[in-house]
């Protein structure tokens, strides 16, 4: 049984204009040095590979409290990212840090796994001590119309979470147009979600500007009409500082400052925070760095 | 937390402004009796002195555009085409000094000047520069009938609001058709006319083909009034039909791009994001300083509260200052009689009740500024939304069906360009099809490109500028 | 011995046969021809403005129909006119056949460079006011007339002064046509009352300005210039004439899902 569904009006060209003037924003000086700083507070620090054992979480974990000691005045990132399986590693590696813990439960990253696994999935990633869950829609679903199905698995899985946060990842590069980014937004917030995220970084495209900016877009539309806060995470794709400043840009400029705090805007990524690094070095000693001055992880 | 952007002034360093600048004529800079300074509207300061035209200039400048036209005319279109060519070249390579130019002598902010105004100035020239050795073709004419030739001299009087740009819109095509031009700067903003002169020398234009005489409205008159073979116009609708008057009675071809009070219609299946930035863009780009601003909105009453609410808060987020700045959205007003014209329209739409509200942000001391406003209660009756304020003001009225829309949008005098927005395809079309604009703009404003046509109906002038159409007005049919 | 019907000569405005609201007629190579005023140029104006948008709404295949069967029309009455009634005829052929391809010729689709679909298209200017003067050949008159209505627009004609019958005659041959009604208006009288009457007119676009009056020529540019109207004189090349009598109109529309 599908829906009646009835897509809101998103113009795409529109939307490049938009995100292409503010690309242009010029950063420079004092708001390069704190919004480098800021973006480091926001960052899920993220590893999710086959490959991920005890030991790669733990100094990933151990970046993510202190991302560089040359610099006592940097904050630690907001969350680390892992799979279900590594969840206990991370919260032991963090604890009493006030980093949080997140886990991409739900059959990550297609979500194609039965209902029942994933909310069990969640059940003991939250038991392991994840504080913040990272589900993915079932795109399946999403596509073949049936909005009901999406928006109740998302309640289920809300409901699985108990106290953790809930953030909905949209895979949107699967979905196929703004209109649908912005559809299901509104779907992922009507049922229940803490945040709305982007991407899991498995596909083919990320978090692009125009889908962040369709995406908030969507939250401020939202919280006018309900009055309820929703954070955004992109995720995928930001990958240079310069990326990740124009989220700044791009949220400041359509949900405004209050949104910019690790409760409101978290940006999901690994690479980047060695880049963030080398440029907060930069604007601190004026000299171009180099790879070597940062542990990689 | 509160982020905030860090000044990002362009640096000016590049820029070798001389102290003062002659007129251009017969292809080198030659002194004028009289000097006038042109200041940066953002500071008062002054920026050069200029010279300033007489009418015995302005004959000095025709005759040498006489002597050059035979020559010009007599090249063939290539060789004529690879100089207009050469043209475009130069200005894309002195691009960042024209731009920080432009914004120093007009107070438009540099993003605009450096994205908008040089980039399309240079597209101009290469895009006619193209057709000068094609003209048959884009110009028909009966074998019979012979060959299209240049009209001659030609007079081209332009605005201050797009400096360069505006000349580039008159010299490209008439160039490439082998006319030669005199060009009156506006009085505000000479400063990149002059530079454009340097880069005609620099191309090894020849002589006389293109001559520049900066100055004030007394210039211009000159200039349409003198012995030339076709005037051009770009400025109010006042001036235009001043210009038409005096010119009656004689053989003298005459465009004219004027004035507007365009509509923007908005519809209820609008793509609303998009066109809460679209109607910005229609009215806020370049201060309103724009013939073809989406100066009335229009909007579908269901959906009246939601867009303005959304535009209002948007028009929070606009950056007013430095036009110097990277990060200004809103620059200088470009003079203090356009400031002073802007209050005064804008005093009388409160006096009528249309419901100012106006962005309070912190503004300069020095220099012409006008934060972005906004009629909220507009009627079309009143002053504000019938006259042309040319400035970041915008009217708002509702309206309830696609019909009434279409009746609103073209009740006025002006028909110069339309916003539409409405994510049905066939309605914008239709809707199109009813209005008598020039120009419009179908889910997006304020776009420009040297292939489209671009002028108006009814006051808003007649001839077009750009694509093919654009070359009409400058040629004739051997043997008429 | 039969005793012949006179013929009374009446304006052509609205589709209709009116004389003219002043109620004057001046004796004109034997007949007496109605003196229209300002106000019959006032109704006419009007009744035109009423006309445009249907006329310019219709399909230009419809419109090509309808200048050709003026064309058959007036072959058909072929012998209330004089030797040149062959060209004129065929005048109303050549703009009938214009009516669909002037897109082809002034319009264009711009490769702009962004994403948008942009396209140029001839779109009516609206009322036209045709101002012969003091005389015009039938197939001039049907020129000013038929290259209008092919571009899509209305006609005011002032007829010519000292020749105006041809003019009314064609006015009955037009008024069986199917050409309808409002599109074509037809006033006679004197051309120092009607030409600065119709070129003051406010809401007047255009005006084709045949009178070879030099000193007439300069009052008409003067009038026009109050609203900006759009005055042709020299164009005689029938695209010259019919680039003039449009409005070049661009619409830009994104491209992007």
């Amino acid at each position: 049984m599908t829906s009646m569904r009835t897509l809101p009006h998103v113009d795409r060209v529109g939307v490049a204009e938009r995100v292409a003037a503010l690309g242009k924003r010029s950063i420079k000086g004092d708001a390069k040095r704190q919004g480098l700083l800021l973006a480091i507070s926001m960052l899920d620090l993220t590893t999710l590979e086959g490959a991920d054992t005890p030991g790669k979480v733990r100094q990933l974990a151990a970046k993510a409290v202190t991302p560089s000691p040359a610099y006592p005045e940097m904050p630690s990132c907001a969350a680390v990212c892992v799979y279900p399986a590594m969840v206990s590693v991370a919260r032991d590696a963090v604890a009493g840090t006030g980093v949080h813990v997140a886990s991409v439960a739900t059959g990550f990253p297609a979500g194609q796994t039965p209902l029942a696994t994933r909310l069990e999935e969640v059940r003991l990633a939250v038991a392991d001590g994840a504080d913040e869950i990272d589900m993915v829609i079932s795109r399946d679903a999403y596509l073949r119309g049936d909005d009901a199905v999406v928006r109740s698995e998302i309640e289920a899985v809300k409901d699985a979470c108990g106290d953790a946060h809930l953030k909905v990842i949209l895979e949107t590069v699967e979905l196929g147009s703004y209109d649908h980014v912005r559809h299901a937004s509104m779907l992922a917030m009507d049922a229940g979600a803490d945040f709305i995220k982007t991407s899991t970084g498995k596909a083919a495209e990320g978090a692009t500007p125009g889908v962040i900016l369709v995406m908030l877009e969507a939250i401020r539309d939202y919280v006018e009409r309900t009055g309820r806060v929703v954070g955004m995470k992109p995720a995928g794709g930001v990958s240079t500082s310069k990326a990740a400043l124009g989220v700044l840009v791009l949220v400041k400029e359509t949900l405004g400052d209050e949104w910019l705090t690790p409760d409101l805007l978290r940006i999901g990524a690994s690479s980047v925070l060695n880049d963030l690094l080398l440029q907060y070095a930069k604007t601190e000693s004026g000299r171009y760095g180099r790879a070597e001055d940062f542990s990689k992880e | 937390m509160r982020w905030d952007y860090s000044p990002a002034p362009e640096s000016t360093d590049h820029v070798r402004l001389r102290d003062r600048y002659g007129l251009f004529i017969g292809g080198e800079f030659v002194e004028a009796d009289a000097y006038a300074p042109t200041i940066n509207p953002a500071t008062e300061e002054p920026l050069a002195e200029i010279a300033q035209a007489s009418a015995a200039d302005v004959a000095r400048a025709v005759d040498a555009a006489r002597a050059a036209a035979p020559g010009w005319a007599a090249l063939s279109g290539l060789e004529r085409g690879k100089y207009v060519f050469r043209i475009a070249r130069l200005i894309q390579e002195r691009a960042r000094e024209l731009a920080i130019v432009e914004t120093l002598d007009g107070g438009k902010p540099i993003k605009e000047s450096r994205d908008i105004d040089i980039p399309l100035a240079a597209a101009h020239f290469f895009y006619y520069a193209g057709w000068a050795d094609k003209l048959a073709y884009g110009v028909p004419v009966p074998p019979a009938r012979g060959a299209v030739r240049p009209r001659g001299v030609v007079g081209q009087v332009i605005p201050w609001n797009f400096p360069l740009l505006m000349a580039a819109w008159k010299l490209a095509p008439a160039l490439a058709t082998g006319n030669t031009a005199v060009l009156k700067p506006a009085d505000t903003t000479p400063l990149t006319a002059l530079l454009l002169a340097e880069i005609l020398q620099e191309a090894e234009l020849p002589d006389g083909v293109v001559n520049i005489v900066p100055g004030d409205g007394s210039a211009g008159a000159a200039l349409v009034r003198g012995a030339v073979d076709k005037v051009a116009f770009t400025g109010s609708t006042a001036v235009g039909r001043d210009i038409q008057a005096a010119l009656a009675g004689r053989d003298v071809g005459l465009t004219l791009e004027l004035g507007g009070k365009s509509a923007n219609i908005v519809f209820e299946d609008a793509a609303l994001e998009q066109a809460v930035e679209g109607i910005v863009q229609g009215i806020f780009f370049n201060q309103g300083h724009v013939c073809c601003a989406g100066s009335r909105l229009l909007v579908q009453e269901s959906v009246a509260e939601q867009v303005v609410d959304r535009l209002w808060a948007r028009m929070q987020s606009l950056r007013v200052g430095d036009p110097l700045d990277k990060n200004t959205d809103v620059g200088a007003i470009n003079s203090a009689a356009q400031l002073s014209r802007i209050g005064e329209l804008v005093a009388a739409g409160v006096e009528e009740g249309a419901g100012l509200r106006q962005v309070s942000c912190s503004l300069p001391d020095r220099g012409f500024w006008f934060a972005p406003a906004l009629f909220t209660e507009a009627s079309p009756a009143h002053r504000v939304s019938r006259e042309e304020i040319f400035g970041p003001v915008l009217t708002v009225t509702t309206f309830r069906t696609h019909a009434e829309a279409v009746e609103k949008a073209n009740n006025s005098p002006y028909g110069l360009a339309a916003g539409i927005w409405t994510d049905k395809g066939s309605k914008a079309f239709e809707v199109a099809a009813q209005l008598r604009s020039g120009v419009v703009w179908q889910n997006t404003y304020n776009h420009f490109d040297p292939t489209a046509a671009f002028g108006g109906f009814k006051e808003s002038g007649f001839g077009r500028e750009g694509g093919a159409a654009g070359l009409r007005p400058y040629v004739k049919v051997e043997g008429e | 011995m039969r005793v012949a019907v006179a013929k009374t000569y009446k304006l052509y405005v609205g589709g209709a046969f009116v004389r003219s609201e002043s109620g004057r007629h001046d004796q004109v190579n034997g007949a007496n021809v109605p003196r229209g005023s300002r106000k019959d140029v006032r109704d006419a104006v009007k009744i035109a403005r009423g006309a445009a948008g249907g006329w310019g709404r219709r399909t230009a295949y419809n419109r090509g129909q309808i200048l050709y069967r003026a064309a058959e029309a007036l072959e058909s009455r072929a012998g209330e006119f004089g030797d040149d009634v062959g060209e004129a005829i065929d005048t109303f052929v050549h703009y009938a056949g214009w009516t669909d391809k002037l897109h082809a010729v002034l319009g264009t689709v711009n490769p702009v460079a962004a994403p948008f679909l942009s396209m140029s298209t001839p779109e009516p200017t609206g009322v036209v006011a045709v101002l012969l003067g003091s005389s015009a050949s039938l197939p001039s008159l049907v020129e000013s007339i038929a290259a209008p209505l092919a571009a899509g627009n209305v006609v005011v004609v002032q007829l010519p002064e000292s020749d105006p019958l041809p003019g009314l005659d064609l006015g009955e041959v037009l008024g069986v046509s199917d050409i309808p009604a409002g599109v074509v208006n037809l006033l006679s009288g004197r051309a120092s009352e009607l030409v600065p009457a119709l070129a003051a007119h406010r809401d007047v676009n255009a005006i084709i300005d045949a009178t070879d009056d030099a000193e007439l020529s300069k009052q008409i540019d003067t009038f026009a210039s109050e609203t900006l109207k759009r005055v042709l004189r020299t164009e005689s090349d029938p695209l010259d004439l019919l680039a003039a009598l449009t409005e070049i109109r661009t619409v830009w529309h994104p491209i992007g899902a």
